[in-house]
C-alpha cells in the first residue's frame, strides 16, 4: 500500500487533502493508492443534495451536518464528510467555488472534512472524479458523506446513481422549477424538501409536490432510476414513501426531523436489500463508464493517423455509413 | 488524463464587513481559470488554515481592510507551517501602510497588494510562483 494510502486509513488530514487532490487530478499516485484504498470502501452512507440554484442545499447541508455531530439520542456523533460541487467556467476552466461560505458553523470540528470541487466539463452536476473522491472519503472512515450538486436544474440522474440517499430540495415561490424538473425529480429523490419555509408559499409548494408524487405512484410504483440496466434487478420500492418534509435551513428548523428521515431511509435500505442492490447498481455503472473510456483510449493508442482520416473522408462523402467506418476501423486494428 | 489546475483559497479574516474587494479578486483569478474557494466574511485564522488544508489549495489569498493585518498575517502563516502546508503561498490585498510591509514579507508572505494593484498583475504573480515552485 502507497504511503499516502497508509496515512489515509491512518487519519491524517493533510494526507487525506493531497490524496484528494491526485484523486481528482488522476494521477498515477492517485490511481494506485485508490486501488488501495477500495477494499475499505462500502461502508459510508452517501447521500446526495440536489435541486435549483439557491434553494439553500449548502445552508442545508451545514444544519444537517451540525445535527448528526450532535445526536439527540446519546448515540456516538458520525464523522461527516461533505463534497460540495459548483461549476466551471466552460469559456475560461476556472471555477468559483462559493458553497463553504453557508458551511462556516462547520469550521473547527475534526469530526467534519469539507472539499469543494468544479465540474471541470463534466454535465449533469457531479464532475467526472466525485465519484472518486467520495470513496476516498469512505475509506478514510467517514460515516456519512454528503454530496452536494451544481443543481442546475437539468435532470441529474448522475447523482441518484452515486447517493444511496438523494435529497431533492426545492423552495417556495419555485413553482415553475419544479414543474419543469417533475420528471426529473420523482426519478431520483429518495426524500423530498421544501426548504425556505419561513418564506411565504411553503404549503402550495408542499401540495404540488405531494400530488406529482401521487400521480406517479399510481402511473408506475416502481423506482425508475436504479434499475437502468436490462439485466439489473429490478428495486423493490414497497416500504418507502418519499416524504415531503419542510425545512428552514437558517434557523434549523425541521432539520431534525429531515435527518430521522434520512435515517429511516439508511434503515428502509438496508432491511430491503436495496443498499446492496444499489451499490451495485453503481459500482457496474462506474466500470461500465471505466471500460469504454479505457477502450477507448486503448483503441486510439493503434489506430495510425491516416486510417482514421482515410475512414472519415469516406465517411463524409458518403461511401460508407457511420456504422461502416467503425467496423472499417476496428478491423484494421487489433485491440 | 491528467488535469492540474491551480487552487486558490481566498479568505476575509477580521471584522470588517466589505468583501467587495475579495470578490473581485476572486472572479478575476476565476477568470484566469484557476479555481477559486471562496469562504466569506470575518473567518479566523483557524478557519481559514483548515479550509486551506481541506481544500489542499496551492495559495492563500487574504484580504484585509481592517487594519489588523499585523496580527492576523503571522497567525494565518503560523497556522499553515504548523498543520505542514509549509509550501502554500500566502498574498496579502487590502489598505496595508508600505511601512508595514517588509514585516509582513519577513512573516512569510509571498507578495502584498495595495488598492492600485491591476487583477492582471496578481494573476501573473500567482502563476509565475505557482508554477516555479514544487506543488504540495
Ligand atoms: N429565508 C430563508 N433563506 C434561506 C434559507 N435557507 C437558505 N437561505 C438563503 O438562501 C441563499 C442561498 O443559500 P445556499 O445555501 O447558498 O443555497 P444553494 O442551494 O447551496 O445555492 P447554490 O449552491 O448556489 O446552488 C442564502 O442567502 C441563504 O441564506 C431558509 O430556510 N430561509
Ligand atoms: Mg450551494
Amino acid at each position: 500500500m502507497t504511503e499516502l494510502a497508509k496515512a489515509v486509513l491512518a487519519g491524517q488530514r493533510l494526507a487525506l487533502a493531497r490524496l484528494l487532490t491526485q484523486v481528482e487530478n488522476d494521477t498515477p499516485q492517485g490511481r494506485e493508492a485508490l486501488n488501495a484504498l477500495f477494499p475499505h470502501t462500502g461502508r459510508a452512507h452517501l447521500v446526495g443534495i440536489t435541486g435549483a440554484p439557491g434553494t439553500g442545499k449548502s445552508t442545508l447541508v451545514s444544519q444537517l451536518v451540525r445535527a448528526y455531530r450532535q445526536p439527540q439520542d446519546g448515540s456516538l456523533p458520525s464523522r461527516m464528510g461533505v463534497v460540495a460541487v459548483d461549476p466551471t467556467s466552460p469559456f475560461t476552466g476556472g471555477a468559483l467555488l462559493g458553497d463553504r461560505v453557508r458551511m462556516r458553523d462547520l469550521s473547527g470540528d475534526p469530526g467534519v472534512f469539507i472539499r469543494s470541487m468544479a465540474t471541470r466539463g463534466a454535465l449533469g452536476g457531479l464532475a467526472q472524479r466525485t465519484a472518486a473522491v467520495v470513496q476516498v472519503l469512505d475509506a478514510a472512515g467517514f460515516d456519512v458523506i454528503f454530496i452536494e450538486t451544481v443543481g442546475a436544474g437539468q435532470s441529474e440522474v448522475d447523482i441518484a446513481r452515486l447517493a444511496l440517499t438523494t435529497l431533492v430540495i426545492a423552495a417556495p415561490g419555485a413553482g415553475d422549477d419544479i414543474q419543469a424538473s417533475k420528471a426529473g425529480i420523482l426519478e431520483i429523490a429518495d426524500i423530498l424538501v421544501v426548504n425556505k419555509a419561513d418564506q411565504p408559499g411553503v404549503d402550495s409548494a408542499v401540495r404540488a409536490l405531494q400530488a406529482m408524487l401521487g400521480q406517479a405512484t399510481a402511473a408506475s410504483g416502481k423506482h425508475l432510476l436504479h434499475a437502468p440496466q436490462e439485466d439489473a434487478k429490478e428495486e423493490t420500492t414497497s416500504g418507502w414513501e418519499i416524504p415531503v418534509l419542510r425545512t428552514t435551513a437558517t434557523s434549523g428548523e425541521g432539520v431534525h426531523e429531515l435527518v430521522t428521515a434520512i435515517r429511516q431511509h439508511q434503515d428502509y435500505l438496508k432491511e430491503s436489500g436495496n443498499w446492496e442492490q444499489r451499490d451495485q447498481t453503481r459500482l457496474q455503472s462506474e466500470l461500465q463508464s471505466l471500460l469504454q473510456s479505457t477502450l477507448l483510449a486503448r483503441w486510439r493508442e493503434t489506430v495510425c493517423d491516416a486510417h482514421s482520416q482515410q475512414t472519415l473522408d469516406l465517411l463524409a462523402m458518403r461511401k460508407i455509413s457511420p456504422l461502416q467506418a467503425v467496423e472499417r476501423l476496428l478491423e484494421n486494428n487489433q485491440l | 488524463m491528467t488535469e492540474q489546475k491551480i487552487r486558490v483559497l481566498i479568505a476575509k479574516p477580521g471584522l470588517d464587513g466589505h468583501d467587495r474587494g475579495a470578490k473581485v479578486i476572486a472572479r478575476a483569478l476565476r477568470d484566469a481559470g484557476m479555481e477559486v474557494i471562496y469562504t466569506g466574511l470575518r473567518q479566523t485564522p483557524q478557519m481559514i488554515a483548515e479550509a486551506a488544508l481541506q481544500e489542499d489549495v496551492d495559495v492563500v489569498g487574504l484580504s484585509i481592510l481592517s487594519g489588523a493585518h499585523n496580527a492576523l498575517v503571522p497567525a494565518v502563516i503560523d497556522l499553515l507551517r504548523h498543520n505542514g502546508q509549509e509550501n502554500v503561498l500566502v498574498f496579502v490585498g487590502g489598505i496595508i501602510p508600505e511601512s508595514d510591509i517588509p514585516a509582513l514579507k519577513e512573516a512569510g508572505a509571498c507578495a502584498v497588494y495595495g488598492p492600485g494593484t491591476t487583477t492582471t498583475e496578481v494573476v501573473e504573480t500567482i502563476r509565475r510562483e505557482v508554477l516555479g515552485n514544487p506543488v504540495g
